[in-house]
């Protein structure tokens, strides 16, 4: 019979002695990305503090310190480690400030894609048949248009809505536009898991029992179709940043008075070419390392969870 | 039917769509497909009692199984539950009793436990569903009860289903189907994935909640061995069809159909090896495309014409009932 | 004394896990005579398809052999490299695994897989080999076989299919067949007709089999000797008959009994209880201890090695009393 147990450890124990951080443990490159991407998290959530200046306040800019080089070059000056830009800013704070806000709409794009990709997909697997179709079709609809060209049609429709916008609506409608072109991936993946769970024993066993199907797919299907979604949503954050930083790059993404990455790429690539590079090449680098970090998490996440890898 | 029967199946059928898409067959011009997976099944079973169907791979077996219990939706023919039908149009109530007086046990211990839940979550799930226990501490009472029934231990219910082994599992399936009472259960091969020490175990209790709680089993299986342990009635189950139904003794005694007979000659024995045996003569056909008349012709050594061409039906023939011609003229 | 065809001494199988090594197979000895048929029987996790795996060499990494060796004729195979091991695979050791579906390349006519065997592993023209192939799908009991020859896998029912496969395990005349579980994925009527069909072939090409399966009926009605697996050691190796009926181990007497009989009418099974200890918890002494309706004091300590039972050999202090 059964030998006489001890109570099971807790979530915590048993996240520490499984296989995923085992394999964080051991591999190089996860952890170096995931130290890079909290660093640039630290730093973007703590730029109020961790920044040196404060580029947004304009009693503390002074034009004669525009066009500053950085402070390894001829003419920089340590006050201002990464140099500054036409009006003075230093581009070390506004970097972390604008990652704070590509960050901001990254994240919480995906957010909103997973809510709505899971939830139908979720739908989709489940109930089959002409709801599955028409959801189906759907996606394809939206998978044959690029998608910073969505983007640009929602934020156009929005910005045609409410032309006299402040600043949250601008936000709102530039991040329901990234999500709109981000949920499909997840419906997919989510409803042909759910197709898989639904024929299995278990679920079967709950209708049996007489649990309504929505519960049944609430508590027991999504539990266990969820795992992948993680892989997705991590490297959807870096897909989300970069669309955002192209529509800042075009002038159509978040508000001018806070600046993105892409908005500082943008302003920086007009002094490009009077010699001023640093005021582009920063914001540019800052935000391959965002993106680069997050991609190689998901890529190891992706292989950590592949049981058949392991 | 006799009046004291808890479960009787009339005309039982249920048909599959497995048709092309559409856009298939209107481009490709190709017909629709149905599968007759059952074809018109007629059974009791008393209570306190154990019917058998068995049959091998495409005979409508774990089908029936799942139309009792209403996992399908027949196509035709009635199933009554106490008196009552069971798919007339009901009460959310009156439908939450039929749930808690009939369960279900799947055949694979690995994928009917939620691995996520606890093994506490997985057999209390009935409890709460139908209401059956006022606090949480009750429920972790009958939850240890009910694990403790089955052979395993209180405490076992703090864990995960990755953590106990093949025949456990299937015992803590049997530990949730029995959480509301249930007086009927229907057995989906419930030890056809075990090891045969493990299924000795599971086949062990099973007999013993039966007959301390007066339970009605309906057992699936295609292992006859299995079977004749278990059960006081048999059905013979071939394409879709009841081809044979009997008590234990008559059926293994002296098999009537010409189908019963050659299962029963077919299986490796460990005790009666070396034994003369009749070759085994075909497989088991398309089920979309199944014979005319008497499914099993084109591979019975006494078919012939009005076999390949009428469908016997179920008839009582010296206290068993067969579907067959040549038995019923006497011919074998 | 004729020479054993295969001869297995001290196998050790082993995995390496991040956990610490797993032992799966300790120290497993066993022969087959040319022509014999020696059936392998275990419940899951005992190792029996281990043991199959290791002598074809299909042991998947990390899975390895780390100790004992597995002569081929008189020959050592255990560690030889991959060039030479593929050489002797198909030629010598011919293979039948459980699932026909998988065992086929299902994008290759049946006729090509056939006559690409034969001709890797024998010197005959292309004609020659088409002919033997065909000769090789009528002996198998497929009709119309110059026709079917040209089809593919998934025109073939399963029963069928796994007709291909043992011709193909055949194809390249080996000595030895190792199958594994070849009928538990068939239906019980087809598995008579299989196993019926491999050990007559076998028999008229001369081939030894190595038979892998949980299941005893087709033990009974197939093998000339047996070996009983439990948990990667063997419990009880001898003549079929002996060790179904006569069985001195007691795990091989509470498998005996816990099989329903066709027979006789029982009203429990007898069981044996508890579960076979996972490989990360094998006890010491003799590893069935724990649930042995006959244990002494020294099967906690002592592991006993395959001793003289009568007919059988079996590992156990009682019968060495």
């Amino acid at each position: 019979m059964s030998t006489p147990s001890t109570s099971a450890p807790g979530r915590l124990a048993r996240f520490l002695d499984g296989d995923v951080w085992y394999s964080f443990r051991r591999t190089p490159t996860a952890m170096v990305a995931a130290l890079i991407a909290l660093v640039c998290l630290f730093c973007a959530l703590f730029a109020n503090w961790v920044a040196p200046h404060n580029p947004f306040d304009l009693t503390t800019l002074d034009l004669s310190d525009a066009r500053v080089p950085p402070a390894w070059m001829e003419g920089g000056s340590g006050k201002f480690l990464l140099g500054t830009d036409d009006q003075g800013r230093d581009i070390l704070s506004a970097l972390m400030f604008g990652a704070r806000i590509s960050l901001f709409v990254g994240f919480v794009s995906v957010i909103l894609s997973v809510l709505i990709g899971v939830a139908l997909g979720l739908l989709s697997g489940f109930a089959g048949g002409r709801v599955d179709g028409f959801i189906m079709r759907v996606c394809d609809v939206m998978l044959s248009f690029p998608a910073i060209l969505i983007a640009l049609l929602i934020d156009g429709i929005g910005r045609a809505l409410f032309p006299n916008a402040h600043d949250t609506l601008a936000f709102a409608v530039l991040i329901l536009a990234i999500s709109l072109t981000g949920w499909v991936k997840f419906a997919r993946t989510v409803r042909g898991s759910t197709m898989v769970e639904r024929n299995k024993e278990y679920v079967q066993a709950a209708r049996v029992i007489g649990v309504p199907p929505l519960r049944i797919m609430r508590r027991h299907v999504l539990p266990n179709v969820v795992g992948p979604v993680f892989v997705l949503a991590t490297i959807d954050v870096g897909q989300a940043i970069l669309i955002e930083a192209t529509l800042s790059f075009l002038g159509v993404g978040v508000p001018p008075t806070s600046p993105s990455l892409g908005t500082l790429i943008r302003i920086g690539n007009d002094f490009l070419f009077s010699g001023e590079w640093w005021i582009t090449i920063f914001p540019g680098l800052m935000l391959i390392l965002i993106v680069l970090s997050v991609n190689l998490l998901g890529d190891w996440l992706r292989d950590a969870l592949n049981p058949r890898l392991r | 039917m006799s009046s004291t029967a808890l479960v009787e199946v009339d005309d039982l059928a249920k048909t599959f769509d497995v048709s092309p898409p559409w856009l298939n067959r209107v481009v490709e011009r190709k017909p629709r497909l149905f599968v007759h997976a059952v074809d018109g099944v007629s059974f009791a079973i008393e209570r306190g009692r154990t019917l058998a169907l068995v049959g091998e791979s495409g005979c409508g077996k774990s089908t029936v199984a799942r139309l009792l219990v209403g996992l399908y939706r027949p196509t035709r023919g009635s199933v009554r539950f106490d008196g009552r039908h069971t798919d007339q149009p009901r009460s959310a109530a009156e439908q939450q009793q039929l749930h808690r007086r009939m369960q279900m046990i799947f055949q694979d211990p690995y994928a009917s436990l939620n691995p996520r839940w606890k093994v506490l979550d997985i057999v209390a799930e009935p409890l709460t569903e139908h209401g059956l226990a006022s606090s949480a501490d009750e429920l972790r009472q009958r939850v240890g009860e009910l694990l403790q029934s089955v052979g395993l231990a209180a405490a076992d219910c703090e864990k995960f289903p990755h953590q106990f082994s093949g025949g456990q599992r299937q015992r803590i399936s049997i530990a949730r189907a029995l959480a509301t009472e249930p007086e009927f259960l229907v057995c989906d091969e419930p030890t056809s994935a075990l090891d045969v020490s493990v299924q000795a175990q599971v086949l062990n209790i099973m007999k013993d909640l039966q007959r301390a709680r007066g339970l009605t089993y309906l057992f699936i299986s295609h292992n006859l061995a299995v079977v004749r342990h278990v059960a006081d009635q048999v059905g013979v189950m071939y394409l879709g069809r009841l081809v044979e139904l009997a008590d234990k003794a008559a059926l293994f005694a002296s098999p009537r159909h010409p189908y019963t007979r050659m299962l029963l000659d077919a299986i490796p024995d460990i005790r009666m090896s070396g034994r003369a045996r009749t070759p085994v003569q075909g497989e088991v056909p398309n089920p979309l495309s199944p014979p005319t008349g008497c499914a099993f012709h084109p591979r019975c050594p006494h078919a012939d014409a009005r076999c390949a061409s009428e469908r016997p039906a179920l008839k009582a023939f010296h206290g068993v009932q067969v579907a067959c011609h040549a038995v019923e003229q006497g011919r074998i | 004394m004729v020479t054993p065809l295969l001869e297995v001494r001290n196998l050790r199988v082993e995995f390496p896990t991040r956990r610490g090594t797993l032992l799966a197979l300790d120290d497993i000895s066993f022969e087959i005579a040319p022509g014999e048929v020696l059936g392998v029987v275990g419940e899951s996790g005992a190792g029996k398809s281990l043991t199959g795996a290791a002598i074809i060499g299909l042991l998947e990494p990390p899975g390895r052999i780390a100790g004992g060796e597995i002569r081929l004729e008189g020959q050592r195979i255990d560690h030889l490299p991959y060039e030479q091991l593929r050489r002797i695979r198909g030629r010598r050791i011919g293979a039948i695994f459980q699932d026909p579906l998988t065992s086929l390349n299902p994008l290759y006519t049946v006729g090509r897989q056939l006559v690409e065997t034969i001709q890797t592993h024998l010197p005959v023209s292309a004609d020659e080999a088409r002919r033997r192939a065909i000769k090789l799908l009528q002996e198998t009991g497929i009709p119309a076989a110059e026709h079917r020859i040209d089809q593919y896998p998934h025109q073939f029912s399963g029963g069928m299919r796994q007709r291909v496969v043992i011709a193909l395990a055949l194809a390249a005349e080996p000595k030895l067949v190792v199958a594994d579980e070849p009928t538990t994925a068939l239906d019980v009527s087809i598995q008579a007709q299989i196993i019926s069909l491999l050990k007559r072939l076998c028999k008229e090409h001369g081939a030894a089999v190595m038979l892998v399966t949980h299941d005893m009926g087709v033990i009974a009605e197939t093998c000339d000797r047996v070996a009983v697996l439990y948990a990667g050691r063997i419990a009880e190796i001898g003549p079929v008959g002996d060790v179904i009926h006569r069985p001195q181990h007691p795990y091989t007497a509470g498998l005996m009994g816990s099989i329903p009989a066709m027979d006789e009418d029982r009203e429990r099974l007898l069981q044996i209880d508890g579960a076979m200890p996972r490989l990360n918890a094998i006890p010491a002494g003799c590893a069935f201890n724990p649930r042995c309706p006959k244990v002494v004091d020294r099967c906690r300590s002592e592991r006993p090695d395959l001793m003289d039972a009568g007919a059988t050999r079996a590992a156990c202090w009682r019968v060495a009393s």
